[in-house]
């Protein structure tokens, strides 16, 4: 362990972690709108929003997945430093971190059960940016539509088909966020 | 004054993370009731420890908050949750619905539309609305499971038939887009036409450990018949403090030989309202 493991994390956790978690509520409570958050610094490749989400939600109640490039030994560090999360396959996930064509194909993570839907993965996905525009976003949160940049249209409709059921998504970009719950109808834009 | 013998608003932080990842499930599963591990709180069961650890959990020091009892901002319930965050949280607290970012409520929706950097936070005594039908748990998971809610039409029907209208006056069921049956809590049924709004809406069951969530602009609709179509009634009369005909009202008993006034249940919209001029019929300039 090097000593990036021991830096990075919230100078004053209460306010940061609580100013983080309502970024994160707006996101998801209105799918589309790009929020700002930020106050961790992870090792490379974790952006500063995944960074201060992952301190904001996960700690060792919460097994963590690690996908592609974010699964590499300095980010383990980081992770098993300031959060203790078990580090576990998708089909234990609570939480999962990587880029799309790391995390895909989705089947494996758990999407909750009839009786307890929200038993499901959430999905921290590193984007290289984001942006409010291409496909169309309608549902719960959203007054007529919003856009969203996705990485895929087809996973996310086949998400939204499983309704109650279903992976929910923290889409991350430096220190941006944005979020699509299971509950979006996604069309193409 | 910040009690520095506390952590920011009260609760540890892995606490808050727990109650966290719960509120984040329940607003992407909009109507659905997450189990979460509720707290013990320095305050008994019943006085709004589901909405207090909600709140807890969503409060930064920059926020202002508002608590209301049954529309008022003076009542003891309303008074002992504001300071409770005024000592263990540095926020601002207020009395005006227009300039508070978190309002937590009991049994009322304010009657000031909500915007959409606003949070309203539900203090819920039942979050089960087939819990009266169905005593057990496991069969009311099973039940919402498989969107098995003709009890629930059979318990308005069997109004309809013993009192000719729907007899459901509070906490009257609806329908979370198209999916879930869900308790708005005991508001009157003259606020469930405003739980379509802008800002978001939780809802925290304390004793009961479940939190659950309306996202903005979510479809809530009321349960009814064709023939007996949803009716928000409220008393037949106008406010007479301020004057208020579209508000929902309190009846108060003012003297022993039966006299009695109603008044708007929301008291920052009716002192509000009669800031601007508005009068009632007994306003005190009139009975003067």
């Amino acid at each position: 362990m090097d000593g990036n493991a021991l830096t990075g994390g919230f100078a004053d956790a209460p306010v940061q972690s609580a100013h983080a978690f309502r970024a994160a509520l707006n996101a998801l409570a209105r799918p589309g709108r790009i929020e700002r958050i930020s106050g961790a610094e992870a090792p490379a490749p974790v952006s500063p929003a995944a960074a201060t989400l992952l301190l904001t939600l996960c700690d060792a109640e919460t097994p963590l997945h690690l996908a592609g490039d974010h699964d590499k030994q300095p980010v383990r560090d980081w992770i098993a430093f300031h959060i203790g999360a078990p580090l576990v396959g998708r089909s234990h996930a609570m939480f999962a971190l990587g880029t799309w064509p790391a995390l895909t194909p989705l089947d494996a993570f758990p999407v909750g059960t009839p009786e307890y839907p929200d038993r499901s993965t959430t999905l921290i996905v590193e984007m290289d940016a984001l942006a409010a525009t291409g496909a169309r976003l309608t549902g719960p949160g959203i007054e007529t539509e919003a856009h969203l940049a996705l990485p895929d249209i087809a996973p996310f409709r086949a998400n939204h088909a499983r309704f109650p059921l279903g992976l929910d998504s923290l889409f991350t970009a430096g220190d941006r966020i944005a979020g699509l719950p299971r509950s979006t109808n996604v069309e193409a834009g | 004054m910040t009690d520095q013998a506390y952590n920011f608003a009260y609760l540890d932080e892995q606490t808050k993370r727990m109650i966290r990842r719960a509120i984040l499930k329940g607003v992407a599963i909009p109507g659905y009731q997450v189990p979460f591990a509720s707290r013990e709180m320095p305050m008994p069961y019943g006085w709004g420890t589901g909405g207090v650890q909600v709140s807890a959990a969503c409060l930064t020091p920059s926020d202002t908050f508002k608590v209301i009892d049954q529309g008022a901002d003076d009542t003891t319930n309303a008074v002992s949750i504001r300071k409770f965050f005024e000592r263990t949280a540095q926020v601002a607290t207020t009395e005006h619905t227009a300039e508070a970012t978190v309002i937590q409520t009991r049994h009322r929706i304010p009657e000031a539309p909500l915007g959409e950097d606003q949070i309203l936070v539900y203090q819920v005594p039942i979050p089960e609305p087939l819990r009266f039908l169905e005593p057990r748990e496991t069969e009311t998971r099973k039940m919402h499971s498989l969107e098995e809610y003709g009890l629930m039409h059979v318990k308005l029907y069997e109004d309809i038939a013993r009192h000719g209208h729907i007899a459901t006056s509070y906490a009257y069921p609806v329908k979370v887009e198209g999916r879930y049956v869900m308790d708005p809590s005991p508001i009157p049924k003259f606020d469930n036409p405003k739980l379509e709004m802008a800002a978001i809406q939780l809802f925290g069951a304390g004793r009961e450990q479940r939190i659950y969530a309306i996202p903005p602009y979510t479809r809530v609709v009321s349960l009814d018949f064709e023939d007996h179509p949803f009716d928000p009634s409220k008393a037949d009369h106008p406010c007479d403090l301020c004057g208020a005909d579209h508000t929902y009202l309190d009846e108060v008993i003012v003297d022993d030989a039966g006299g009695r006034m109603f008044v708007c249940s929301d008291t920052d919209y009716c002192a509000g309202r009669q800031a601007a001029g508005h009068r009632g019929r007994l306003s005190e300039e009139d009975a003067a």
